[in-house]
C-alpha cells in the first residue's frame, strides 16, 4: 500500500499537483529533434536538466540518447549563455559532426531571458556553424505546458525553420504524427503506403529509437527524417496533423507561411479515429481504399464484435497526454466501455469539451480534469471503482493499491517493453491494444474465478 | 506599422514623453497602441487619465490561460490601446520575466495582427536594459526602431551610452536600429549642445529637443498629456514637432557607443567647463 495516504474525500487543490500526469517542456524537444536523421539534440541550460531529460527517455526507450547541454553555471546564469552556446556548437561540429543540432531552452535560460534566435544567428554569420550544417532552435520553458508542448514547439521549429518553398510541386503529403512511439511512426507510414500515398512523415523516430541490436554503435542512428525532405515540406500538397496538441501548431505554421494547406485530425488510435484518417488520405490520394486496409478494419471489427461479453459496460480509468487520451477515450466508448475517470496533465481548454462530446451518451457520469493530476485520479478511483487503469508506468502503485488491471500506455513506460515496436494506432494497432485490455481483464477473471467457475473457453 | 521602443535612464521622463509624443500621432491621424513594460505600470496613465487598468500579468495570475485581448487592453485619449505589462512588487520574483511572458501572450492573442490596423506601437521600457527580460521588446520581429530620452546629467548620458550597447548586440543579428536621442531638458548648463555632440559620437541624431516647462506637470497631475490638458500652450507644440519628426525620421543606425572616459571628456569639454 505505497499511495496508502491518499484519502477518499477530495477538497479542492488549487495550487498543489501530486504525482502529476505530465512532465518536462524539454523531453518532448528532445525525442521530436531524434527524429530527424543526424541530429544532436541540445540543451540550452544547466547540466542537469539535459541529465534528466536523457535518463527519461533512456528509461522508456531503451536506447543510449546522445544530446548536449550548454553547461550553465553560475557565471552563465549571470552574464547569459551565449558564450557556451557558441563554444557548445563550435565542439559540437567539431567532435561529433552532426547534420543538425536542434536547440531547445530550459527554464533557466527562458528566465534569464536568453536570445537564442539571436545567439544562433551569430552562430551562423560568424562561421561557427560549418556550411551545410543547420541549426533550429525552440523555446521550452517547463512552467508552460508540459512535454506534449515542447514537442510540439520543436515540431513547428523544424518546419518553419528549415522548410523551404521553391514554388515547384513535390506531390507529397506532409504527416505529423504526434508525440507516439517510433513503432507507432512506422505503421502510420505503413498505412500511407498502402494508400499509394508518398509522404513525409515527420519527426520520424522509427529507426532511431528503436533499431536493432547491431553489436555497432552509430551516434546517429540509420532512421529519422532527412533534412532533404523537412527542407521540401514547404513544396508539399497538404498536411496532416495527428493531435491538436502535438501537431497542430506545425501543420498551421506551413499553411500561414507557405500557404500548404493543412488538417488536424485526432491520433489514429481505434477504430472511428483511424477511419477518419484513412479517409483523409483517401481523398488526399484520390482512390478508393485498398481490400488489404479494409480487411484489417474487418479483422478489428471482428474481435470487437466477438469479445463484447467483456468488454461492454467495464468501466475505465484513464491518464495521459490529451491527444491519446482523447482518441482512446472514444475507443473504449466505441467497443462498450465506460471510461469513468479522465485526466491529463497537460492543459488546453478544448481537452474537457472533447471528452465530454465523446462521453455524452453516459450524462454527467464522467469525471474529467485538465489539468490534473494522479492523486485526483486515485481518489476518484476510490470513490467510484473501475475494472481497468490505462496509463503511463505511474499509474502501477493506484493498480497495486486498488488491485485493478493496468494496461499501461503513453509516456513514460520504464518496467516493460513493446511500446517502441508494436503499434497502438491503425487497425492493427487497435487490435494490439484490444489484445492488451482483454489480457488483463480475463487473467483476472481466472484469478479471482472460483475452481467451479474456472472456465477452459471463454 | 513601425514598433518603437523608448528607453533611458529610470526617472528621465520616458512614460510622459512617450505618452506626450503618441498624443501628437494621435493628432495627425494615426492608430496607436502603447505596451507598457515597466513593473510600476504606469506607462498609459496619461491616456487612460489616471485609470489603473489591469495588467497583462495580474490578468493571467487570476484568470490562467483564458485571458481574452479585450481584458488587457484599455482604449484611452484619441483611441490609443493601451496595454501594461505589470509585474511583482518590488523586491520579488523576475519582473524580466514578466515582460517576456507578456509580450509573448499578446503577441498569442493578436494584438499586433494587421486586423488590428495599427500605425504604431510604442514600448515604454523601465531604466536601462538591465537583462534579459527588459531586451526583449528589441528582439527580433518586435521593435525595429529605438529612441532613448537623455538628459544634459552625467548619469543620464551614462546610461543612453549603455543602452547602445545593447542596442549593438542585437542590430548585429536583428534588424533593430536606433532612431535618435529625445533630450528632455533638466536645464543643465550648455545642454542641447552637449547632447548634439553625444549624438553624433554615438553616430545617431538629437532627434528633438523638448524645453522644460511646469505645464508638463500641471499636465501630469490632472492625469493628462499636454496636448490634451493644453492644446494651446507652447509646450503642446513641443510635443508635436517631435511627433512629426519621429513620423518622418529616416535616419536609423546602430549606434557607436563611447568608453566611459571619453564620455567624461565630453562632458567636461561641452558642459560644466564650457
Amino acid at each position: 500500500m505505497l499511495l496508502r495516504h491518499t484519502p477518499k474525500e477530495i477538497k479542492e487543490r488549487k495550487v498543489l499537483a501530486i504525482n502529476p500526469a505530465k512532465t518536462c517542456q524539454p523531453i518532448g524537444a528532445m525525442y521530436a529533434a531524434l527524429g530527424i536523421h543526424g541530429c544532436l539534440p541540445h540543451s540550452h541550460g544547466s547540466q542537469g536538466c539535459c541529465a534528466y531529460h536523457r535518463s527519461t527517455l533512456t528509461r522508456h526507450y531503451r536506447e543510449p540518447i546522445m544530446a548536449a547541454t550548454s553547461s550553465f553555471t553560475e557565471g552563465a546564469s549571470v552574464f547569459g549563455g551565449q558564450a557556451n552556446l557558441l563554444q557548445a556548437l563550435l565542439t559540437m561540429f567539431t567532435t561529433y559532426d552532426p547534420d543538425i543540432v536542434a536547440v531547445h531552452t530550459t527554464c533557466l535560460s527562458e528566465t534569464i531571458g536568453d536570445d537564442v534566435n539571436q545567439i544562433v544567428k551569430k552562430a551562423y554569420k560568424d562561421g561557427t556553424i560549418p556550411k551545410g550544417k543547420h541549426v533550429i532552435h525552440t523555446s521550452t520553458p517547463s512552467y508552460v505546458g508540459s512535454h506534449v508542448t515542447g514537442f510540439s514547439n520543436m515540431v513547428k521549429s523544424m518546419a518553419v525553420q528549415l522548410a523551404e518553398k521553391t514554388g515547384r510541386a513535390n506531390g507529397k503529403l506532409n504527416i505529423v504524427p504526434g508525440f507516439v512511439e517510433p513503432s507507432d511512426m512506422v505503421e502510420i507510414k505503413r498505412i500511407a503506403g498502402m494508400l499509394g500515398i508518398d509522404s513525409i512523415l515527420f519527426p520520424d523516430t522509427s529507426g532511431v529509437l528503436n533499431g536493432p541490436l547491431t553489436g555497432k554503435f552509430h551516434m546517429y542512428p540509420k532512421g529519422g527524417v532527412s533534412i532533404k525532405a523537412l527542407k521540401s515540406i514547404g513544396d508539399s500538397r497538404g498536411s496532416i496533423g495527428l493531435g491538436e496538441w502535438a501537431s497542430a501548431d506545425a501543420v498551421r505554421a506551413l499553411d500561414a507561411q507557405f500557404k500548404v494547406p493543412c488538417q488536424v485530425q485526432d491520433l489514429p488510435i481505434g477504430l472511428l479515429a483511424t477511419d477518419r484518417f484513412v479517409d483523409a488520405l483517401r481523398i488526399a490520394a484520390g482512390v478508393s481504399v485498398p481490400d488489404a486496409v479494409t480487411q484489417e478494419r474487418g479483422q478489428l471489427l471482428d474481435v470487437i464484435s466477438d469479445m463484447q461479453p467483456h468488454l461492454y459496460g467495464k468501466k475505465v480509468a484513464i491518464a495521459g497526454d490529451p491527444d491519446q487520451v482523447i482518441a482512446l477515450t472514444e475507443f473504449l466508448v466505441t467497443i462498450g466501455m465506460k471510461p469513468v475517470h479522465i485526466v491529463t496533465g497537460t492543459p488546453g481548454k478544448a481537452f474537457i469539451k472533447r471528452i465530454k462530446e465523446i462521453t455524452a451518451r453516459f450524462g454527467d457520469d464522467i469525471n474529467v480534469k485538465c489539468p490534473g493530476d494522479l492523486f485526483l485520479l486515485h481518489q476518484w478511483i476510490k470513490n467510484e471503482p473501475v475494472d481497468l487503469l490505462i496509463c503511463n508506468t505511474y499509474g502501477k502503485y493506484i493498480a497495486r493499491d486498488e488491485d485493478i488491471p493496468f494496461v499501461r500506455h503513453g509516456f513514460p513506460i520504464l518496467d516493460r517493453i513493446g511500446h517502441s515496436y508494436i503499434p497502438t494506432v491503425g487497425y492493427k494497432g487497435g487490435l494490439h491494444l484490444l489484445e492488451k485490455i482483454l489480457g488483463v481483464l480475463m487473467d483476472r477473471t481466472d484469478r479471482d474465478a472460483p475452481e467451479e467457475r474456472f472456465e477452459l473457453v471463454e | 506599422m513601425r514598433k518603437v521602443a523608448i528607453y533611458g535612464k529610470g526617472g528621465i521622463g520616458k512614460s510622459t514623453t512617450t505618452q506626450n509624443t503618441v498624443a501628437g500621432l494621435v493628432e495627425a491621424g494615426k492608430k496607436i497602441m502603447i505596451v507598457g513594460c515597466d513593473p510600476k505600470s504606469d506607462s498609459t496613465r496619461l491616456m487612460l487619465n489616471g485609470l489603473a487598468q489591469k495588467t497583462v500579468l495580474d490578468t493571467l495570475r487570476e484568470e490562467g490561460e483564458d485571458v481574452e485581448l479585450e481584458d488587457v487592453r484599455k482604449e484611452g485619449y484619441g483611441g490609443v490601446l493601451c496595454t501594461e505589462s505589470g509585474g511583482p512588487e518590488p523586491g520579488v520574483g523576475c519582473a524580466g520575466r514578466g515582460i517576456i511572458t507578456s509580450i509573448n501572450l499578446l503577441e498569442q492573442l493578436g494584438a499586433y495582427d494587421e486586423a488590428q490596423n495599427l500605425d504604431y506601437v510604442f514600448y515604454d521600457v523601465l531604466g536601462d536594459v538591465v537583462c534579459g527580460g527588459f531586451a526583449m521588446p528589441i528582439r527580433e520581429g518586435k521593435a525595429q526602431e529605438i529612441y532613448i530620452v537623455v538628459s544634459g546629467e552625467m548619469m543620464a548620458m551614462y546610461a543612453a551610452n549603455n543602452i547602445c550597447k545593447g542596442i549593438v548586440k542585437f542590430a548585429q543579428s536583428g534588424g533593430v536600429r536606433l532612431g535618435g536621442l529625445i533630450c528632455n531638458s533638466r536645464q543643465v548648463d550648455n545642454e542641447e549642445e552637449m547632447i548634439l555632440q553625444l549624438a553624433k559620437r554615438l553616430g545617431t541624431q538629437m532627434i528633438h529637443f523638448v524645453p522644460r516647462h511646469n505645464m508638463v506637470q500641471q499636465a501630469e497631475i490632472n492625469r493628462k498629456t499636454v496636448i490634451d490638458f493644453a492644446p494651446d500652450h507652447p509646450q503642446a507644440d513641443e510635443y508635436r514637432a517631435l511627433a512629426r519628426k519621429v513620423d518622418e525620421n529616416e535616419m536609423f543606425v546602430i549606434p557607436t557607443p563611447l568608453e566611459i572616459e571619453e564620455l567624461e571628456a565630453l562632458l567636461i569639454k561641452y558642459g560644466i567647463a564650457a
